[in-house]
């Protein structure tokens, strides 16, 4: 033992491999499972990928590093769940690409945010947060209200996810530009085909103005978040989806 | 180790024979406490892969010997807080304001659960204390747009306004200059006329002229009077109290552009005795309430 300490402590290379291959059997140990097995993500109805317009929304949700103050991860404890809803689960993050779960809450935790405000109300705090709560410290985000979202090439970002297994269909790259101009349009003429693609997303001008915008971006993705499972259906005490 | 061990004449603890400039370095073990410590706590880990849920397999993983269970204990904890508040949560659903008060211990339960739903769901849009900011109407005043009654408010809540629920309250404030239902110059009267009812300085021609349009366009939902009525949620606009404000600019915006402020209906998000508690909060607290 001792000699093998000895060894081990005045060799820089040999103490590299050791490190590395404990590292190695903790990581493959914590994410090998989860690879292969199903119950690490519980079924559910309703999951989809994002339309277009929401996933540019979570793009300046990254971008912006809003992650950085606010979690998207509703742990399974009384007070929390008290506050803001049901317990996220693996099943509501699984075409986050990345997830977005968050470590820190500076602000409050978004998981469940969708329709709890209005679009109004959105654009008002995101615009200027000291209008809707005079001692917040989240600061204003008004350029996103006269920045144009950029989304001549949108089709390409839906392939990207689609190449980190995110389902998207052939068609809804075809139509991704076209569907973020629809979901902000609830005149547009493929308003049904739309929804058929992306259930549950919500049509309509998100900011008020006539420009697609990053903050009709940035809305339609608060207004989507936790919105999509159908907790009414989920049965949290059958047997794969109690751990 | 070697066989050679050198001990340090002046500490008697052996060295590593390691020597730098005739300085040689001890070879101190570590404490006898620290080493117990790193043991127990190896220990601790292979009872706790044992006890509680660890180790990945093939289909599935140890349940471990407590079967521990994060959702399902706190499936149980929030059961075991439902049946703490089961007999006040019970009573407050269906009571009326003169059964919470003269309850001493429904009221403490109304009141606490109210101020504190009220903070995480409310105050956001209705500013803090519900003391309103502009598009978000105040409520701790006697003014309401809707109705002021337990029932009316408990109404409110539950379905919200111009809310995505069918049985939210609907109204509508056109947008008359925007869609071009009144001449720009006809708008500009409409001000003086709003400004003359609120009993602010306007010019008394223009103000004429906009009596006329108002008794035309505006008396259905306003009332005669301009006092407005709750059944269109028109608000009144001969008071000092504004939803959105009461200068010539921001009038001149609400005719122009139409008003139609949205309230969420929270029966989805919240449970019965939460919306009757935020009902007291509203009415009783907070104060105002018929
Ligand atoms: C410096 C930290 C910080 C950053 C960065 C930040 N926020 Fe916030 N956010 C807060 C705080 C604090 C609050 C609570 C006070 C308030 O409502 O303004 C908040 C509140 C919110 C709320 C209301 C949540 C609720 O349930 O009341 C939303 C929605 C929100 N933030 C969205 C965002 C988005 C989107 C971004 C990125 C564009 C962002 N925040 C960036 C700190 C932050
Ligand atoms: C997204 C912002 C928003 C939130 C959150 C919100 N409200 Fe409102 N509320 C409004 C608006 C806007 C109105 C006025 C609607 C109108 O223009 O008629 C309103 C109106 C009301 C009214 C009717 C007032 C009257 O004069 O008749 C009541 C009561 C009320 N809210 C209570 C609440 C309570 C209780 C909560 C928390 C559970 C809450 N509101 C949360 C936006 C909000
Ligand atoms: C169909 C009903 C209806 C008619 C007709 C109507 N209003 Fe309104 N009005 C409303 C409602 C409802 C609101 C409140 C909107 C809200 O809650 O966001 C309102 C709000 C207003 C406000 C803002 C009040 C405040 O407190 O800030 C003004 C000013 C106003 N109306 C003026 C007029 C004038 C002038 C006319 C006629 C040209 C008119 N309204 C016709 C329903 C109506």
């Amino acid at each position: 033992m001792n000699s093998l300490h000895d060894f081990m402590e005045k060799r820089a290379f040999a103490l590299m491999v050791g490190i590395l291959l404990t590292v190695m059997v903790g990581g493959i140990v914590q994410i090998a499972p989860l690879y292969y097995i199903d119950s690490t993500i519980e079924e559910v109805d309703g999951m989809r990928p994002y339309s277009p317009l929401e996933l540019a929304g979570q793009d300046i949700y990254v971008r912006e590093g809003c992650y950085t103050c606010h979690s998207q991860m509703i742990r399974p404890l009384r007070d929390e769940i008290e506050r803001y809803g049901h317990y996220s689960l693996a099943a509501e993050s699984m075409y986050d690409r990345p997830f977005l779960w968050g470590s820190k809450r500076t602000g409050p935790d978004l998981a469940r945010v969708g329709g709890k405000y209005t679009d109004d109300w959105h654009v008002m705090h995101m615009s200027e947060p000291r209008k809707a709560v005079p001692d917040s410290v989240m600061p204003p985000y008004a350029f996103l209200a006269t920045t144009k979202l950029n989304y001549a090439n949108f089709g390409a970002h839906l392939k990207a996810q689609k190449a980190l297994r995110v389902p998207y269909t052939d068609e809804m790259v075809r139509l991704a530009a076209s569907d973020i101009e629809t979901q902000v349009n609830p005149d547009a003429d493929d308003v049904d085909a739309f929804l058929a693609r992306y259930p549950k997303a919500q049509v309509r001008n998100f900011d008020g103005q006539a420009d697609i915008t990053e903050m009709d971006a940035i809305i339609a993705y608060m207004q989507i978040l936790g919105t999509l499972v159908d907790f009414d259906e989920y049965e949290a005490n059958i047997k794969d989806n109690s751990r | 180790m070697s066989d050679n061990k050198n001990i340090d004449q002046h500490t008697g603890t052996e060295t590593t024979d390691h020597e730098w400039d005739g300085v040689k370095e001890l070879n101190t073990p570590m404490p006898k406490w620290w080493i117990g410590i790193f043991y127990i706590s190896i220990l601790w880990a292979v009872g706790y892969a044992v006890a509680m849920p660890a180790i990945p397999l093939l289909n599935g993983y140890t349940k471990g010997l407590f079967g521990w269970s994060d959702r399902v204990k706190v499936a149980e904890a929030i059961d075991e807080m439902h049946a703490e508040r089961a007999v006040n949560a019970q009573a407050l659903i269906g009571a009326g304001i003169t059964q919470i008060e003269n309850n001493p211990e429904l009221l403490r339960f109304a009141t606490e659960q109210g101020k504190a739903l009220f903070g995480d769901n409310c105050e956001t849009c209705h500013g803090k204390r519900g003391l309103g900011v502009v598009g978000y109407p105040n409520l701790n005043d006697d003014i309401w747009i809707w109705g002021g009654s337990f029932d009316e408010i408990k109404y409110s809540i539950n379905y919200g306004i111009r809310a995505a629920h069918d049985d939210t309250r609907l109204s509508t404030m056109m947008a008359y200059g925007r869609d071009e239902i009144l001449e720009p110059k006809q708008i500009d009267d409409l001000v003086q006329y709003v400004l003359q009812l609120s009993g602010q300085t306007s010019d008394g021609a223009a103000s004429m002229r906009g009596a006329t349009l108002f008794a035309e366009n505006c008396t259905s939902c306003h009332a005669v009077d301009g006092t407005g009525s709750r059944e269109n949620g028109a608000p009144n606009l001969t008071d000092a109290e504004w939803l959105y404000a009461g200068d010539a600019k921001t009038v001149r915006a609400s005719i122009f552009d139409g008003r139609n402020g949205v309230m969420p209906n929270w029966n989805e998000r919240l449970r019965e005795e939460q919306i009757a508690a935020l009902t007291f909060y509203v009415h009783s607290d907070l104060g105002g309430g018929e």
